[in-house]
């Protein structure tokens, strides 16, 4: 962490100590982080650098540390080295409003990156939740068209939760109405705990006399969790859900226990993210950006201009798309295979 | 009623919490059309009950010496990620003894941490609410490192048989035997203890008390066998013909092997002794010259070496090391403590009460699934069971002291 920091810092050093031949040729591009400690944000840092330095504009950061404060100190910095543009990973969508009004007294425009900001001025980029939630009821649905249906939503105190569900009951309405699908369980998830959703499977399991014929979970932790308890009944092979592309869920994928696996590519947000970001800097209108549209889900109703990347639905038949775009290697996806069942990536 | 209880040798507050506990199965038998009673059920519920009731038992010292731990569900999730991380990423889950040497590596790691807090507690006089709120976040924090917060999956397959699932019990035969032994256990031992009251002439239990007591452990162990010998091995179902009985699952094995040695601990060496002395009257025990620091680091590195077991089993039932095992674990074993009759002011509690805890809370879980209850209700139900086996405990103690 050090180490992280101390690169960190040294990177704003040196792109504050070249802001001003660099805005000759290219603009500097801010980005605030929440809270670079969390391991995904690398990945996602490493693809935003590499889409600023194509676009030809200069990559400086802070790291808030996980405070609402730091970010808004952090943010008046990024200003004030030179940022034309600012990418934020708000730490709270509601505690970053001064920072944005900061930005926009300064004429500086806001890509909120990943997380929601109410502010009708901002571009927010993020994955599309709801179509989540709608790939993996799709993908179950493919395969057991009419039967008993179970929930594994995730924890009660995350929003995504409720939109992934709906996601997925936009999906199976139809057939719900129809009665081809009967829902026959459905609990949250504390915490996202696998555990937790190993043991409402195994009680719902048992209320139904294991007469149930496919698991929509809501991520792959909890797709493990239902996972293991269908073991214990030996009903492994009927439909399950989930998302992230977990290298052990991806495994399960190749062995046939899972379904499906949502896959968000954290590197194609950091790209989209970068290339958005030279662009407003060189001047582009938050509106006027390339596959903008205007969007009014979040809890306070307002207009925002977004982009929403779509995610990939990973099954036996695309595993190949991980492996190939190096996010897990052949070994770790096809660990354990039967070869006479194994799907094709693992040939 | 409570005085010929007491004559005939029985514990009110043990025998009351399993009436209580007896109450809200049947109660939960008759709103779930029997399906919580049925061979199935009972055993899923022995096994969901193993971690909070392996981890109560360590609770019950640490609490009778005045202390708290309140890192074990943290502890739980860095001890399955070291256990996770040697099977998957360093030795491979095809290594022959890859399990065994897991197991090993865990244990030493709850120790070690357990024996790094209790020498803050004891040595440096950090109160263990402090150290252990320390550990509660460091521990989760280190147990995201291992892996950089990946799930390690699958584990070794012998060690996914400790967690209770496929080919994860004993058998029938096996059960039935085991059974008998520790029928026969439980009658040898009333029977020397009234040889050795009767030698010494003490107050002895009417005969028909220690007959009936016997007559319901025995129907209990005997019980309990029978239920699960009753459920169909679901991973044996395929060849047609009637499956075998499960038997009884090798996490509640590991439990009552690990707490009838705790028992012993507690009720007959020098080191139950000292912890009870120590939490009746901590300055009284170091003027007796007891070694008061050595026996809190102990009971640290024990509780550690107990939560790396609990650990075991969830991460053997989830065949995958996660960094998210046992959230608000430790809110929930010190409530199975509690309700199972150990003080919070220190002195008093014993292994058998925390079990009963532990299983009357997982009941109460379990039975709420079944009936479709969401989390959110079912953790407000815990919490209000929990005011009222405390509430019951001060009732109960100001009528003693009168």
């Amino acid at each position: 962490m050090k180490l992280k920091t101390l690169t960190a810092a040294g990177l704003t050093a040196l792109a504050a100590f070249t802001a001003v031949p660099a805005q000759a040729k290219g603009e500097v591009v801010g980005v605030s982080w929440s809270n670079f400690q969390e391991e995904r944000w690398k990945k996602d840092e490493a693809a935003i650098k590499a889409a600023l330095e194509a676009a030809g504009a200069k990559y400086i950061s802070a790291d808030a540390q996980g405070s609402n404060e730091k970010q808004l100190a952090d943010v008046e910095a990024l200003i004030a080295k030179g940022a034309k543009a600012l990418i934020i990973l708000a730490m709270d969508a509601d505690a970053i409003g001064p920072a944005v009004a900061k930005a926009k007294e300064a004429k500086i425009p806001v890509v909120a990156y990943d997380r929601l900001i109410q502010d009708k001025d901002v571009l927010y980029l993020t994955f599309d939740n709801v179509e989540v939630g709608r790939m993996q009821a799709r993908e179950v649905l493919k395969v057991r068209p009419k039967g008993n249906y179970v929930f594994i939503k995730g924890s009660p105190t995350d929003p995504n939760a409720d939109f992934l569900n709906g996601g997925q009951r936009e999906v199976l309405k139809a057939a719900m109405d129809k009665g081809d699908i009967k829902i026959v369980g459905e609990q949250y998830t504390d915490g996202w705990a696998p555990e937790n959703a190993q043991k409402n499977m195994e009680q719902i399991l048992t209320k139904n006399a294991n007469k149930v014929d496919a698991v929509v979970a809501s991520n792959d932790g909890t797709a493990g969790g239902v996972v293991a308890a269908l073991k214990a009944q030996n009903l492994v092979g009927i439909p399950v859900s989930g998302q992230d592309g977990d290298v052990a869920a991806l495994n399960r994928v190749a062995r046939g226990e899972q379904t499906v696996s949502v896959w968000k590519d954290a590197r194609e947000l950091g790209k989209a993210a970068g290339t958005y970001a030279a662009q407003l800097a060189g001047g582009t209108k938050v509106s006027a950006v390339k596959g903008a549209a205007p969007w009014s889900g979040g809890t306070k109703k307002i207009t925002i201009s977004s982009v929403f990347l779509k995610p990939i639905p990973i099954t036996r038949d695309n595993l190949k798309l991980v492996i190939d775009a190096g996010w897990v290697t052949k070994a770790q996806v096809c660990q354990g295979v039967d070869a006479a069942k194994a799907p094709a990536a693992c040939k | 009623m409570r005085s010929w209880l007491e004559r005939a040798g029985f514990d009110p507050r043990f025998t009351s919490l399993v009436l209580a506990l007896a109450a809200i199965w049947i109660a939960l038998a008759v709103v779930t059309d029997g399906i919580f009673l049925s061979p199935r059920n009972l055993y899923n519920l022995s096994i969901q009950t193993c971690v909070t009731a392996l981890m109560a038992c360590g609770m019950v010292f640490i609490i009778v010496a005045r202390q708290i731990d309140l890192s074990v569900g943290s502890l739980m999730a860095f001890t399955g990620m070291v256990i996770a991380w040697m099977q998957v990423t360093w030795l491979g889950s095809d290594t022959t003894g890859a399990a065994w040497l897991s197991i090993g590596g865990g244990l030493l790691a709850g120790a070690l941490v357990g024996v790094f807090q209790g020498w803050w507690a004891a040595y440096r006089e950090v109160p263990a609410f402090v150290v252990t709120l320390a550990g509660y976040l460091m521990w989760r924090g280190a147990a995201f490192l291992v892996a950089d917060g990946q799930t390690l999956a699958p584990l070794a397959l012998p060690y996914q048989r400790l967690g209770g699932g496929v080919n994860g019990s004993i058998g029938t035969a096996w059960s039935w035997a085991l059974g008998a032994f520790a029928c026969a256990l439980v009658i040898a031992a009333v029977l020397r203890a009234r040889r050795s009251r009767a030698r010494y002439g003490a107050d002895m239990a009417p005969a028909w008390a220690d007959a009936l007591k016997v007559g319901a452990s025995c129907a209990a162990i005997l019980g309990f066998v029978a239920v699960v010998s009753a459920y169909p091995d679901p991973s044996a179902a395929a060849e047609g013909a009637t499956p075998p009985g499960k038997g009884i699952g090798i996490p509640v094995l590991i439990l009552i092997a690990a707490a009838a040695l705790l028992h012993g601990v507690a009720t007959s060496t020098r080191f139950g002794r000292y912890v009870f002395a120590y939490g009746g009257n901590p300055e009284a025990a170091l003027l007796s010259g007891l070694p008061t620091r050595r026996v809190l680091l102990l009971l640290f590195a024990l509780m550690g070496a107990l939560a790396a077991l609990a650990s075991v089993i969830t991460t053997a039932r989830l065949n995958s090391g996660t960094h998210s095992i046992g959230q608000m674990a430790e809110l929930y074993v010190i409530a199975a403590t509690v309700i199972g009759g150990t003080s919070l002011a220190g002195g008093a509690g014993t292994i058998p009460g925390a079990i009963v805890g532990a299983l009357l809370i997982q009941s109460l879980d379990n039975g709420m699934v079944l009936m479709d209850v969401s989390s959110p209700k079912r953790q407000i139900s815990i919490g209000l069971i929990l005011i009222a086996a405390v509430w019951f405990d001060v009732v109960y103690n100001r009528k003693q002291g009168k």
